[in-house]
């Protein structure tokens, strides 16, 4: 068993974030079950190349992320591939929950509330990224149907404590993670909670 | 140089350039956007004199305009294969922009149509939708990458034979003073995706032709906020014909009055109100009227 370079313990609502070299995996673990992880990627030796939603989708040709998924860049490179998904599908259209849209979708007593945005704009101006660098992200464990009439919503999740995501890098990736804090809707069950970040390199081929 | 132009002198060239001026072609503006009255219908109750944007955009080409608030936006897919994407931007302050995922989470509704609000990152409408005859259009799959052109078409590069969306998006921010960190996620006029059930998506082309068929599809939005509109007319990034296929956009744009006090699409949902609250407020306090 290849020993982790990084095995963080993000606590809830809280943000994380690693540059994940070439070849390594990226597992997260929902130790707590139906935690959403909001992850926004970036090229490491270039950030304005970053994470795309719809290129991700196009790539596809389907809206649920899953084994297999290839997930890619404004450019339409591909950064990161889910190589293990112990859920079945993750949302990538929901985009990041903030004290702006709470308020457009609680109301504006939530205005003080914990917001995913808030860690992305903290976490990431640690390395050097700014307001205008965040779009569209992924949340895994969120679960996210479209109605045949295009109605959507965040639903009661699928996961259950424990399952795991593993992202494989295809080139050096800086991820950005915001540990939900929402409590206003089923994403976290209500009651957010710690999530696992181990990050191993590749096995060397015997 | 051509048989007829003596280019080899100042003086020429000078007259050779503006023997030029006065021409014709299938995409360009019409200036003063009020001349475009003179070759169409104005739409009820606009004014020549309110034309602020009269416009034909080649398939594989782009545009950009800043607008004021009140003013109205139509997009008319002339020839029935056009595809409009769109950002927009608060002139203001162009870090806050269109937010694709607040724009149908917030509202709870994937497909775009009448009515739908057009939702800034900080929770304010920029622009809503207030005509659509198309039915047609998608906010899930962008525009298309260099790389994707590269694949699909052979190239993707702005001048080249297939202009990718992102290529051109590149461009027109640049002429608003940004660059490759403003461009975040789209909307598409005019070609449609559908979601089935397990997630797979399905391009469902343009609207099918009407009769009568000289009744092209239109969707119309009003600006609630000083807007940069940025529009790439190219093919869908899932259109599934293999050449670059894509005709005619026009643009018109007229000035008028913000949406009134009592305008329904203000109360068409809780999530609607409390929008149009968040607008009213930054504006109030900016001093825009």
């Amino acid at each position: 068993m290849t020993e982790p370079r990084i095995d963080d313990l993000v606590a809830a609502r809280a943000p994380w974030s690693a540059v994940v070299r070439a070849g390594e995996v990226l597992t997260i673990v929902d130790l707590g079950g139906n935690q959403a992880v909001d992850c926004l990627l970036y090229n490491a030796a270039d950030t304005t190349e970053r994470y795309s939603a719809p290129d991700t989708l196009t790539g596809q040709g389907n809206l649920f992320l899953s084994t297999g998924s290839q997930l890619r860049s404004g450019l339409g490179r591909v950064l990161m591939t889910v190589v293990v998904d112990e859920v079945g599908r993750h949302d990538t259209i929901g985009g990041a929950c903030s004290k702006e849209s709470n308020t457009l979708r609680y109301g504006h007593h939530t205005k003080y509330q914990h917001a995913c945005v808030e860690n992305f704009l903290a976490e990431g101006s640690r390395w050097g990224l700014t307001k205008r660098d965040l779009v569209s992200n992924i949340n895994w464990y969120m679960n996210v149907p479209v109605d045949p009439d295009g109605s959507l919503g965040i639903v009661d999740g699928l996961s259950a404590p424990g399952l795991r995501v593993g992202l494989r890098a295809e080139i050096d990736t800086l991820v950005l993670v915001s540990n939900c804090p929402q409590i206003n809707n089923p994403c976290n069950g209500f009651d957010p909670t710690p999530v696992q970040m181990i990050v191993t390199r590749p096995t060397p081929i015997a | 140089m051509s048989d007829n132009a003596n280019t080899a002198t100042t003086l020429g060239a000078r007259a050779h350039a503006r023997a030029q001026g006065g021409g014709r072609a299938e995409a360009m503006p019409i200036l003063p956007a009020a001349a475009w009255a003179a070759e169409g219908d104005l739409p009820a109750g606009v004014e020549a004199a309110d034309l602020i944007w009269a416009e034909t955009v080649a398939g594989g080409g782009y545009t950009s305009k800043l607008i004021a608030r009140g003013s109205t936006v139509r997009l008319t897919d002339l020839a029935g294969d056009a595809c409009a994407h769109l950002l927009l931007f608060n002139a203001d302050q162009t870090w806050e922009r269109l937010n694709v995922a607040d724009t149908v989470k917030v509202l709870w509704q994937a497909y775009l149509g009448p009515g739908h609000l057009l939702l800034s990152d900080q929770g304010r409408v920029l622009a809503s939708i207030v005509t659509d005859t198309s039915g047609h259009h998608d906010a899930l799959c962008g525009t298309s990458s260099e790389l994707r052109n590269l694949e699909r078409y052979g190239d993707g590069s702005a001048q080249g034979p297939s202009p990718a969306g992102r290529e051109l998006q590149l461009l027109a921010v640049a002429k608003h003073g940004m660059s490759a960190r403003d461009i975040g996620p789209g909307l598409s006029f005019f070609k449609g995706v559908r979601a089935a059930a397990d997630g797979a998506l399905t391009w469902t082309g343009s609207r099918p032709v009407q009769a009568p068929e000289s009744v092209a599809p239109v969707v119309e939005f009003r600006a609630e906020m000083p807007l940069v509109v940025v529009i790439a007319n190219v093919p869908h990034p899932l259109d599934p014909r293999p050449s670059y296929q894509c005709s005619t956009l026009e643009v018109l744009a007229w000035s008028g009055p913000p949406t009134s006090a009592s305008d329904p699409i203000r109360t068409a949902s809780p999530e609607a109100e409390r929008a149009f609250l968040n607008t009213d407020d930054y504006l109030a306090a900016r001093g825009i009227r």
